[in-house]
């Protein structure tokens, strides 16, 4: 029997997005699914963005906070650290000081320290709010404006408050995250009301929603795959941008990345333990379509650089 | 290829007997078409016609049992290439490398690891499944010390005896005649003299070609001398070639119904940086490899790996769940507290370990809401008031405790209100919202 290697080709197309002032990280653009070069076109390497935040990462586990120690105490100092020390590509400002529940920043304060990150880094940003619905929809506006033309990502523009965030991430000319909750169809509705709103659907971005290795990451593993294939087999525009994995914030806050091994001797090196968890969660993620990530870890963001180069 | 009704008919013997049970030939097909009949309930169906029709209907992956007894391993039947079309069938075997150039105590080392690599996770016993013994020293007898120092250490694990010596082989072999081992290390060079040791000692044969035309070739080769159960390896070792080595033989075999690459896919993982080989196991779960070849056995890598495996390998449409009972943690007494969840399997073993964490001796309710999590189910309209007071009615465990107190979860809060106006003489708590708050919560209490 002589064989024929089964190729597909595919009628659509992820869309390529560059972000930062100087367009320095690109990706997406690719015709097949996740590093099938064999058979397509995949020009761009995902990118891993270090996740930072407005405020000392003190609900960080040990093994993640103690890696930034000295310098995570101001957003400034932290996003240095990460593209000088740790040759970052991208960093990701989370705000999350401006959740009511925590520092409770104003929108004019979130607005300086994203002004003053953008000064002192020259690799693309991109800003998180705190997830509060309502309070995101103030905060990214001002954030917004005040990174007018640096070409970053404002995130996460929800249901629930898209309107604001994607108006404002249209007039200053930044790329936007749609995040919707592990369901192809909310995912697909979000990214239609936006563009209606004459949002660019080639500067969207979508987040089907991360979930943590063990807690679900098999919910966001097959969403992921399914837009991927709704992208490629229906050439289904809605469907092209590219995915977002918010990988280190779900990671970091489950039990095999916290609980100590002497409580858990079957559970080995706590320290070990945690880096695998991100660096499975982000490589899982990553193959099944995953071109964009935030992550903690710096020896996970190592890992995962390394695998990169072995799927390209 | 599955064949249709009508395909299948014209194959039968078209008399309309009825020996089958089925009143015409062509009603007992359409049975065999949907695969709800099996063509032995047909005694005069011709030799010719059972072969056509039993390689048509054989899986697209060949089904393979590695190893024997309480430990081995089912590989292949695999049907689908994305999970959410169908649950994938075999969850891929993790092995371990042992080398035979490594010195006995580090092999003792390793075995004991492996022997203790079992753990429980969300009710299911996961471990390092098999072991690959490695003939690095190409010495025929090193490698059958090897081999006997590992097989007497753990009798119930598969292996994977690796060499393409075929004078290895058999000393390997013939220490663990008769459990199944997978003899890895077939290839164009030595195909006949590899095949004849596998049929000797019944073993899986490993077979190895640099590509997929070679290997499909040499597949043939060694079915037609007289060896049926193989795992393939198409020579891939960088995560490039594996995605796209392991992707076109799945594709192959089910798309195609190519039977020459039928076989489970066998990967190579083992890399220098712990993290790394992490990574390339990972992929390897991810794209259709049946067994995984590890270099090392580290806890913390074994817990993200089984982890993994398990997620990729659950039901899509059916997620984990476990049966709604009253389930008892410690020893209750009648003062016990009593607190609720929901049915989904990580949900139910989250809180059931924070409530043995505790110390603190419980009865948990677990109610049945088509295994979804508290939120999920509450926002599905499955974990309701309503719900929740009848099945605490319907349990009868009102004679069982002295207080009639509920503890709910603190995320549904909103329903103690409403739990208290079904339930008239009980009194609802909200427990805290996250399980790693319980044990505060109930030694508080006690
Ligand atoms: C995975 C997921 C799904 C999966 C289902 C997974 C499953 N088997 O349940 C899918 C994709 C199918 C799904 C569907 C839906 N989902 Co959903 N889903 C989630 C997600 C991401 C994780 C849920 C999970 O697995 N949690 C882990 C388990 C272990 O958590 P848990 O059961 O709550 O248990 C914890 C605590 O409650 C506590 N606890 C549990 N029991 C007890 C008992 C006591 C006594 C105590 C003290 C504590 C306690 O301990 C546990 C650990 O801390 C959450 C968002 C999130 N991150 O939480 C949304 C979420 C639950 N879903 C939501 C919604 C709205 C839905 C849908 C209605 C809409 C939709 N997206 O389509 C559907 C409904 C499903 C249906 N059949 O109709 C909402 C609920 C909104 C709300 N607050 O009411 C959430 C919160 C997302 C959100 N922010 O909007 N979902
Ligand atoms: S037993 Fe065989 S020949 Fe008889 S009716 Fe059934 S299929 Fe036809």
């Amino acid at each position: 029997m002589a064989f024929a290697a089964p190729k597909e080709t595919y009628p659509g197309k992820v869309f390529q997005i560059a972000i930062g002032a100087d367009q320095s990280a690109v990706f997406g653009g690719e015709n097949v699914l996740s590093f099938h070069s064999f058979e397509g076109n995949a020009p761009n390497r995902p990118v891993i963005a270090y996740e930072i935040q407005d405020i000392p990462p003190e609900d960080w586990p040990e093994t993640v906070r103690k890696v930034y120690e000295g310098v995570s105490g101001d957003p400034v100092t932290w996003a240095k650290h990460c593209q000088n020390e740790l040759k970052a590509k991208a960093i990701a400002l989370r705000l999350i000081g401006t959740h009511p529940d925590r520092e409770n920043r104003s929108p004019e304060e979130a607005a300086k320290i994203v002004k003053d990150v953008l000064s002192s880094i020259n690799i693309p940003l991109i800003i998180l709010g705190s997830n509060h619905v309502e309070k995101d929809a103030a905060v990214l506006v001002a954030v917004a404006e005040a990174a007018k033309d640096k070409n970053c990502v404002i995130g996460k523009a929800q249901e629930a408050n898209y309107k604001t965030i994607a108006a404002a991430a249209m007039a200053n000319h930044h790329k936007l995250i749609a995040m919707s909750e592990l369901d192809i169809n909310l995912s697909k509705q979000l990214n239609i009301l936006i563009t209606q709103m004459g949002f660019d659907k080639e500067k969207l971005i979508t987040d089907p929603m991360c979930s943590a290795l063990g807690y679900g990451l098999e919910y966001t593993y097959s969403v992921m795959e399914r837009i991927r294939l709704a992208a490629l087999t229906q050439n289904d525009a809605t469907m092209q941008p590219p995915m977002l994995g918010d990988v280190g914030m779900y990671v970091w806050k489950v039990k095999e990345t916290q609980a100590p091994e002497a409580d858990l001797p079957y559970w080995g090196s706590l320290e070990e333990r945690g880096i695998a968890w991100e660096t499975v969660t982000a490589g899982a993620l990553m193959v099944a379509g995953a071109e964009l990530l935030i992550m903690r870890h710096p020896r996970a963001v190592k890992a995962v650089e390394n695998f990169i180069d072995e799927l390209m | 290829m599955a064949l249709s009704g009508v395909e299948i008919f014209k194959l039968l013997p078209k008399t309309n007997c009825k020996k089958c049970g089925h009143p015409t030939c062509l009603a007992f097909a359409m049975k065999l078409a949907q695969r709800q009949a099996s063509l032995d309930a047909c005694p005069d169906v011709s030799e010719e016609a059972k072969r056509i029709l039993g390689e048509a209907s054989a899986p697209p992956v060949r089904p393979i049992t590695f190893g024997t007894g309480p430990k081995s391993v089912k590989m292949g039947e695999e049907t689908v290439l994305f999970r959410h079309e169908k649950k994938f069938v075999n969850p891929c075997a993790f092995a371990v490398e042992i080398k035979d150039t490594t010195a006995d105590s580090e092999i003792d080392g390793i075995v004991a690891a492996v022997a203790a690599s079992e753990i429980d996770r969300v009710g299911q016993k996961l471990r390092i499944d098999a072991i690959f013994v490695s003939n690095a020293s190409n010495d025929p007898g090193r490698f059958e010390a090897a081999v006997k120092a590992v097989a007497a250490k753990a009798p119930e694990v598969p292996l994977i005896l690796s060499t393409s010596n075929a004078a290895a082989a058999d000393a390997g072999l013939k220490i663990v005649a008769d459990k199944k081992p997978v003899l890895f290390g077939a290839d164009e060079s030595n195909a006949e003299a590899m095949a004849n040791v596998a049929k000797t000692y019944k073993a899986i044969l490993g077979v190895s070609a640099r590509g997929l035309d070679a290997l499909a070739a040499l597949t043939e080769k060694i079915k037609s001398l007289g060896v049926e159960d193989m795992v393939i390896d198409s020579g891939a070792r960088s995560a490039k070639e594996i995605i796209e080595n392991n992707t076109l033989i799945r594709r192959a075999a089910i798309k195609k119904n190519f039977k020459a690459l039928g076989y489970p896919v066998i990967t190579l993982a083992q890399r220098e940086e712990g993290m790394l080989e992490t990574l390339i196991a990972t992929l390897g779960v991810a794209k259709y490899a049946a067994i995984v070849v590890l270099s090392k056995v580290e806890k913390w890598k074994n817990l993200a790996l089984f982890t993994c495996r398990q997620n990729i390998y659950t039901d899509p449409q059916v997620p984990m769940q476990v049966e709604q009972k009253i389930y008892k943690v410690g020893e209750p007494t009648p003062e016990s507290p009593l607190m609720i969840t929901t049915n989904f399997s990580l949900t139910y073993f989250i809180v059931s370990g924070e409530v043995e964490n505790s110390k603190v001796p419980c009865r948990l309710a677990v109610m049945d809401s088509e295994g979804l999590s508290v939120l999920t189910a509450w926002a599905a309209g499955k974990f309701t008031a309503s719900k929740i007071s009848q099945f605490i009615l319907e349990s009868g465990i009102e004679n069982e405790v002295k207080n009639k107190e509920l503890i709910i979860p603190g995320y549904v809060a909103i329903l103690s209100g409403a739990i208290e106006d079904k339930l008239p003489g009980w009194k609802v708590t909200v427990g805290p919202r996250e399980a790693n708050g319980i044990p505060a919560f109930l030694k508080s209490r006690a």
